[in-house]
């Protein structure tokens, strides 16, 4: 945690656009790692939902034949 | 019928994921005006934390004016509408805070300030809970809708109020469009930002109603299951 926070607070707190920081992620590439966690996280967010959306439409079927 | 059509169709849940998907992508990886002062890349926040508030109120007005559906028909299915928009806008109205606060801990070094949008913000959190707190107390089904549906007719214009109207009355605030700063105007909002920005923004608001449609329809199940 408290590696995290030097890293976020070391680009936060810079008035320059380009940090080493920055560098470190845009350049090597590494920002594209952030953005596949994050999108990783959200389409497994986003699969729970359809899943859930189904299991109740399901539901709402049973219900409306009954 | 439990759940209208519209609420069934795929169009729009699509439309949510993707556009939250291009706000993550685009927003992280495209230009950006990175060089702002102290906010440097964080300024890329604003198609995260924003939308939730623009969710969050979206789902108010629904709430709304279901609750006002609620008070003329009497039909239990509005008083869910009601009710389920409300708990989903207090999931964003968290997370609208949870992300403004986090922001502001590693940019500005606090995680709170006295500000008067911030405190607003709060005390509609507060306001929405109590709302919360009033349907639990009561157990007639006919009665909660009926309270819980007036207590709505009050909050919400309180809320707006509190978030939108006293914070841009306030003389100085550290927010934007507040007090003395500026806003989402035109001339403020940089270009390369809106064209992620306004997607995110639609992204979110889709999101949080499927999810409210989601809490919506799940508990009318239990509303009938219970009735029969």
């Amino acid at each position: 945690m408290r590696k995290y926070s030097a890293l976020l607070m070391l680009v936060a707190f810079s008035a320059m656009a380009q940090t080493p920081v920055d560098d470190f992620f845009y350049q090597s590439g590494k920002i594209y790692v952030v953005v596949a966690i994050m999108v990783i996280i959200f389409s497994i967010l986003a699969v729970y939902l359809v899943r859930l959306d189904k299991k109740i439409t399901k539901l709402e079927k049973e219900r409306n034949e009954a | 019928m439990l759940a209208s059509r519209k609420m069934r169709k795929s169009w729009w849940k699509i439309l949510a994921v993707v556009c939250i998907i291009y706000a993550i992508v685009g927003g992280l990886l495209m230009p950006a005006p990175d060089d702002i002062g102290i906010l440097a890349k964080t300024i890329r926040n604003l198609h995260f934390h924003v939308p939730m508030w623009f969710t969050m109120i979206t789902l108010l007005v629904v709430s709304y004016i279901y609750g006002i559906k609620f008070l003329s028909s009497g039909n239990p299915m509005h008083d869910t509408m009601s009710s389920s928009f409300v708990k989903v806008a207090m999931l964003f109205g968290l997370m609208g805070l949870a992300t403004g606060s986090f922001w502001a801990r590693f940019t500005w070094g606090t995680w709170w300030i006295e500000d008067a949008k911030l405190n607003g913000a709060a005390i509609g959190m507060l306001i929405y809970t109590a709302y919360y707190i009033l349907r639990n107390s009561i157990d007639d089904e006919v009665k909660r809708g009926k309270f819980s549906s007036v207590y709505n007719l009050f909050a919400f214009p309180i809320y707006i109020v509190l978030i939108i109207v006293i914070p841009r009355m306030a003389e100085t605030s550290l927010h934007p469009a507040s007090g003395d700063t500026v806003g989402f105007s035109t001339l403020d909002l940089d270009n390369n930002l809106r064209k992620v920005f306004y997607l995110a923004t639609v992204g979110w608001i889709l999101l949080g109603v499927w999810i409210a449609t989601l809490k919506y329809r799940l508990t009318e199940i239990k509303r009938i299951d219970e009735e029969i």
